[in-house]
């Protein structure tokens, strides 16, 4: 075990794949010389050069569209994409191409693309620069969507992503770079499909992803102090979703607070929670609530941006009012 | 024929003329039942005929080795059959039969090629240029001595797709051939409606890529100067944009009534027509006669009826297998 930060985890297994396999190459912006937007790839351009570290011009569309191409030419793409508000300029090489050209070819062609973009709010970013559109990517067919929340993951779901034959697409929430944690670096592959048990718990299931696993940890534990027990779920992956584990829990706890820093309308927590209605109705004791962000653009100052996010306060709140008073 | 022009060999031999001209008509006679077809509502959604830019694609494609990518548009029957893809499948395509070029997952607008390293038709204007842009650099990382010919139009010049990728390929010194073919319509909005500057090839300047443009009407113009192009870019020179000029004689779509453009206008072109053209040389060169072309519609008519009974006797993908290459079926 080694300990690290987030953005040391993920260039440790950006490392270890450049090192062992040589169709893998990084471009993005700024990925180079100025070694990443958040320093995830600083110092790799110096071990492998500037044709396996490309810094791209400020093209989304064309270097995840080159991502694309490189990939059904035989190559192992990396792209990273600063933000994921940026994303919407490569929008169409995404939905029309990469998640199609599988399906629309007869299953000729298969895109072993990975893309890693930055996401969420929380750094007085404002509008334009902290938003989390993860539902936007979980609601295409034909790609996956990762959302590593710990540093074992940053890690392990990178170096299993790029075991995928198909699109991944991975969300880095720009708050988790600092985190620390320990990374196994023996360990290669993290299974991506599957959601975690984060902490275990009887009396209402907390289930979140990336950005919003420490505050849902967190909002676990002052629970635990009123004597409410939590459990937390840790989706991993929005696409393809492990609804076995969130049905299982709901089974245990008869009761849900999905928490996702997504806009509430049309939300990835909507999806979760129409999935436990459709499978799991039977076994809720009360409807299922969510904590999601307030449906503003994000604003700059930091009051206002606080109150815009899920904060543990609410999670506790909203937890709290699932559960029948104790004695 | 003059007497003074004996003595200087002629552009192209017999048989490679009779080739293109055969070529070109085969992809006429395609489109021309491919409409039929619709007409009889055997195929659906959108239907883009080729007719009048045969020189282009056919020309075009004598520049490739079966090693180079082809990258092409939603208005690609052409370039399909050009590269070698038999008549039978892409009209099962086309009817939406399981022994389609996709399965019936794409139609008229998606035709894929493994084989053939023929990566599509891309439907959305400008979209398969950053692919393009992908599959040189994966060429140019793994030093291997191969073109990546791009097909767009003239509508595609004014999507930034178009600018981002000549950046990029210019940038990096790809080996990548633009390959615009300048029909002079967007669909229906005229290049001097949609464009400040016209002359397509001039565009390459501001990328500091090398371009040219050609007759696209002349199929042995287009064959040339293509063939010098791709040379240029098989030899490690970088990109390059080589502009097509040529005109659609049917309209965008199937879909469409044609309402943007004049009668006379269409008939002044169909005067150029690819196809009537080069026969003219032929016969002029004595490379044709009748019974040549007896032969070659014959043949050609052949393949099509027999593409036709193809797709119409056809199994169609069982409903079963509706979800089954969204993505690759991992081995329990």
């Amino acid at each position: 075990m080694t300990k690290m930060t987030y953005r040391e985890a993920v260039r440790a297994a950006l490392r270890k794949a450049l090192r062992s396999d040589p169709r893998v190459f990084l471009m993005g912006e700024d990925v180079g010389r100025y070694g990443g937007a958040f320093a995830v790839s600083h110092g790799l351009l110096d071990e492998f050069g500037p044709e396996r570290i490309r810094d791209t011009p400020l093209s989304e569309s064309v270097f995840v569209g080159a991502g694309i191409g490189a990939a059904l030419g035989g190559m192992r793409p990396i792209v990273e994409i600063m933000t994921v508000n940026f994303s919407m300029l490569a929008m169409d090489q995404i939905l029309n191409n990469a998640a199609t050209l599988r399906h629309m070819s007869g299953g000729q062609f298969s895109v072993p693309l990975v893309v890693r973009i930055a996401t969420g709010g929380g750094r007085q970013m404002a509008a334009q620069h902290s938003n989390s559109l993860e539902v936007w990517y979980a609601h295409i067919p034909g790609i996956k969507v990762l959302t590593p929340a710990t540093v074992t993951d940053a890690y392990g779901m990178l170096l299993g992503a790029l075991h995928e034959p198909d699109p991944v697409f991975i969300f880095e929430h720009a708050t988790l770079y600092p985190l620390e944690g320990d990374v196994d670096e023996t360990e290669e592959i993290a299974d991506i499909n599957r959601a975690a048990v984060r902490r275990a718990g009887r009396d209402v299931t907390l289930i979140t992803y990336g950005g919003t696993l420490g505050k849902t940890l967190q909002a676990a534990e002052l629970l635990a102090a009123e004597s409410i027990d939590a459990e937390v779920i840790d989706l991993r992956s929005l696409r393809p979703l492990d609804t076995t584990a969130i049905l299982d829990s709901v089974a245990k706890t008869h009761r849900v607070v999905i928490v996702d820093e997504g806009w509430r309308t049309g939300s990835f927590a909507g999806e979760v929670s129409a999935q436990i209605m459709e499978l799991g109705f039977d076994n809720l004791d009360a409807p299922v609530a969510r904590v999601c962000s307030a449906e503003v653009p994000m604003p700059y100052a930091k009051h206002l941006e606080t109150a815009a996010l899920p904060q543990v306060e609410g999670i506790v709140n909203a937890a709290r009012n699932l559960v029948p008073r104790h004695g | 024929m003059g007497m003074n022009s004996v003595s200087e060999p002629l552009p192209v031999n017999r048989e490679h003329g009779l080739f293109l001209l055969q070529e070109m008509l085969r992809i006429r006679r395609f489109e021309e039942k491919a409409a039929e077809m619709y007409s009889l509502q055997k195929i659906h959604g959108f239907l883009h005929l080729y007719i009048g830019e045969e020189a282009t694609g056919v020309g075009a494609m004598q520049a490739f080795t079966p090693d180079d990518a082809i990258v092409a548009t939603y208005r690609e029957h052409g370039h399909a059959l050009a590269r070698g893809m038999q008549a039978s499948v892409l009209m099962a395509e086309m009817f939406g039969k399981a022994t389609g070029c996709s399965h019936g997952h794409g139609g008229s607008m998606h035709f894929f090629d493994a084989s053939r390293r023929f990566y599509g038709g891309y439907a959305i204007v400008g979209g398969g240029l950053p692919i393009a842009v992908g599959l040189a650099l994966a060429d140019k990382l793994q030093n291997k001595k191969r073109v990546t010919a791009c097909f767009f139009g003239d509508g595609a010049v004014a999507e930034g797709e178009f600018h981002e990728s000549m950046n990029l390929a210019a940038l990096w010194k790809l080996p990548l051939l633009f390959l615009c073919e300048n029909n002079l319509y967007a669909m229906g909005t005229a290049l001097v409606r949609h464009q400040s500057q016209v002359n397509i090839s001039l565009k390459a300047r501001a990328y500091g890529m090398e371009s040219d443009a050609v007759d696209g009407m002349d199929v042995l113009a287009v064959e040339a100067t293509v063939k010098r192009a791709a040379e240029f870019v098989r030899s490690g020179n970088g990109p390059f944009l080589l502009e097509l000029q040529t005109y659609r004689f049917r309209a965008h779509s199937m879909a469409d009534p044609d309402l943007y453009r004049t009668k006379e206008e269409i008939e002044e072109w169909k005067k150029r027509d690819p196809i009537s053209l080069f026969k003219s040389r032929l016969q002029e060169w004595r490379y044709l006669n009748e019974s040549d072309m007896v032969r070659i519609e014959s043949e050609i008519s052949a393949e099509i009826e027999m593409a036709v009974r193809f797709a119409e006797t056809s199994p169609v993908e069982p409903i079963e297998d509706l979800l089954k290459d969204v993505s690759t079926q991992v081995q329990p």
